[in-house]
């Protein structure tokens, strides 16, 4: 007797003419161009930033407030000492409130992927992650530097803004043609500075691979990007050694060296080393990351199994 | 306080069950705080004062600002990350114990790293008072002692009213950081440093002023230059008062308006 299940579907006939088949099965997701899928990440990080407009605003609010008290600190110091280290007291106003501009973008106090991607690598959801036919690190690149447009656009503007008005801020200066160049090199700059930083803080978080609670090292990270980014104080007024050793590490790139292109401190060949600097570190620190990541990937153990 | 207890123990033995991580966050907590000490320090390597304070005044400053807010910070300082549990609602579940939620919410997370600031402010501060040689008249200890009570007061009550705050604006969390961290990092710099409209701001606004820079005049004998009532430097106990009044009452209004989430 023919079994039941047959009787009640028969089999299919086969298909007129099925076309010759792969032989790679094809993708199950949707082959977007690889570019055209990272864009999509990071507009979506874009977007899902943009959707807290209070936080926007409060964040944007507390920058601004930060920048006052430090401003008045370097006022009272510049009015001491004039040119001190090399800036003059409207460059060194614009180096603090550029530099409230550059806090979020640049994630200089850490955050940014490291929240999300922390706690997919303590709960577990990370494994879904390494699931998708995407790379892990240019994936979450690409979402930080959505979240670094978002945060330059709104949390950049604000703090620049008010302190124009209340301050003599330097602006880049010369022909239209210099101030052009210098506004792109800016940008070309604090597109390096998010890169270096991002390499850095993905590291870090990778670190809970290992000790499960990434904070502790975050912390760590926090305090050397604080530091020796020249965030609090150009790296120019530290003592000789110290700050000619701390012109040259990775962290020199997320605020300083954007900071003096900006102020037009660095012109021709200074300029092109500083990105130059900023290029290098940001290749060695994400080559790096990549060796972490493997290493990372090859300790998962997923629960069950 | 009970409950405050039972709260903040629990969440220690949770942070203690990552060790590696507790002790480099604790260590890091008082790095990052050390942090602005080092730059105070870097100033004061290219000029012998800064608006007419010296070094070891200014290290008093920071040691005491940092302490008071070290101190409101470890108490009450996990009120700043209100705004998530109102977000999605467990502030219900803290609605229904028995014991105040007050108590209950400032104990939430209690992070006992937090100590690591006020460990740092400490060491700060008794450097200061060691590079001062104050006159330690009973007037002096008197007043030092209340700056520190009152001015973790100060600080405290605005974490609560930060909180309260976080009721009716969950998403606006950061606001309140301007007004404590920010409160702190300016209150490490003499006063005659900012705009005159600014010093007005905290002594008749947000009266952080009196946490320490009012007494601070008195316990260093430095001269007013602002102009303020000779009184106002012994008007801390009452600053604080003000403050812990208005943030409770805050409070109050801000649980009473707490709707739960949408359904």
């Amino acid at each position: 007797m023919a079994p039941v299940l047959d009787d009640v579907h028969p089999p299919c006939p086969p298909p007129p003419d099925s076309p010759p088949r792969d032989p790679v099965p094809p993708d199950p997701v949707p082959r977007f161009p690889a570019l055209g899928l990272y864009a999509a990440v990071g507009w979506g990080s874009f977007r899902r930033y943009a959707t807290y407009r209070a936080a926007t605003w409060s964040g944007a609010f507390t920058n601004t407030v930060f920048g006052f008290f430090i401003a008045y600190t370097y006022r009272a110091l510049w009015e001491i000492r004039p040119h001190l280290g090399g800036y003059d007291l409207s460059s060194a106003l614009t180096y603090v409130w550029l530099g409230q501009a550059m806090l979020m973008p640049v994630a200089a106090m850490g955050g940014g992927i490291q929240d999300d991607l922390e706690a997919r690598i303590s709960n577990g959801d990370i494994a879904v992650d390494l699931y998708r036919p995407v790379d892990q690190q240019a994936w979450w690149l690409a979402g930080d530097l959505g979240r670094a447009g978002y945060h330059l656009l709104s949390r950049g503007v604000l703090p620049l803004l008010v302190g124009g008005l209340f301050f003599r801020l330097r602006m880049p200066a010369g022909g239209p043609a210099e101030e052009a160049l210098t506004w792109c090199c800016f940008l070309v700059s604090t597109l390096l500075a998010v890169t270096v930083s991002f390499s850095l803080r993905y590291m870090a978080s990778l670190t809970g691979f290992w000790l499960l609670d990434a904070r502790g090292v975050r912390q760590v990270t926090l305090v050397l990007g604080m530091f020796f980014s020249g965030f609090l104080l150009p790296l120019t007024l530290f003592p000789s050694a110290l700050g000619q050793i701390a012109q040259h590490l990775p962290w020199a790139g997320m605020v300083q060296i954007p900071e003096d292109v900006f102020l037009q401190r660095r012109t021709g060949s200074a300029l092109l080393a500083g990105l130059g600097l900023q290029l290098g570190w940001a290749a060695v620190l994400l080559g790096a990351g990549r060796l972490v990541q493997r290493a990372a990937a090859a300790k998962v153990v997923v629960q069950g199994g | 306080m009970r409950a405050y207890l039972l709260v903040a123990r629990m969440w220690l033995r949770a942070s203690l069950a990552y060790r590696t991580s507790f002790w480099l966050t604790a260590l890091g907590n008082a790095v990052t705080s050390a942090l602005d000490f080092a730059i105070i320090a870097i100033m004061f390597l290219h000029t012998p004062a800064l608006g007419g304070w010296t070094l070891p005044q200014v290290a008093f400053l920071y040691g005491t600002s940092g302490m008071t807010l070290g101190l409101a910070d470890l108490a009450v300082g996990s009120l700043d990350q209100l705004g998530q549990r109102v977000r999605d609602g467990s502030v219900d579940t803290v609605l229904v114990r028995p014991a105040a939620a007050l108590a209950q919410l400032s104990a939430d997370r209690f992070a006992l790293r937090r100590v690591g600031r006020v460990f740092q402010s400490t060491l700060v501060l008794l450097w200061a008072v060691s590079r001062l040689h104050l006159d330690w008249t009973p007037g002096r200890l008197l007043v030092m002692v209340l700056l520190l009570v009152c001015g973790s007061v100060i600080f405290g009550s605005v974490f609560v009213a930060g909180g309260a705050f976080q009721f009716f604006a969950a998403d606006a969390a950061e606001v309140q950081n301007s007004v404590t961290y920010g409160g702190a990092t300016m209150l490490q710099y003499p006063p005659t440093i900012y705009a005159r409209e600014l010093v007005r701001g905290v002594v008749y606004g947000v009266p952080l002023a009196f946490v320490n820079w009012l007494p601070a005049m008195y316990v260093l004998g430095v001269p007013d230059t602002l102009g303020l009532p000779g009184w106002f430097r012994f008007a801390s106990p009452l600053a604080a008062l003000l403050c812990a009044t208005a943030a409770g009452l805050a409070w109050r209004a801000a649980l009473r308006s707490y709707r739960s989430t949408g359904s």
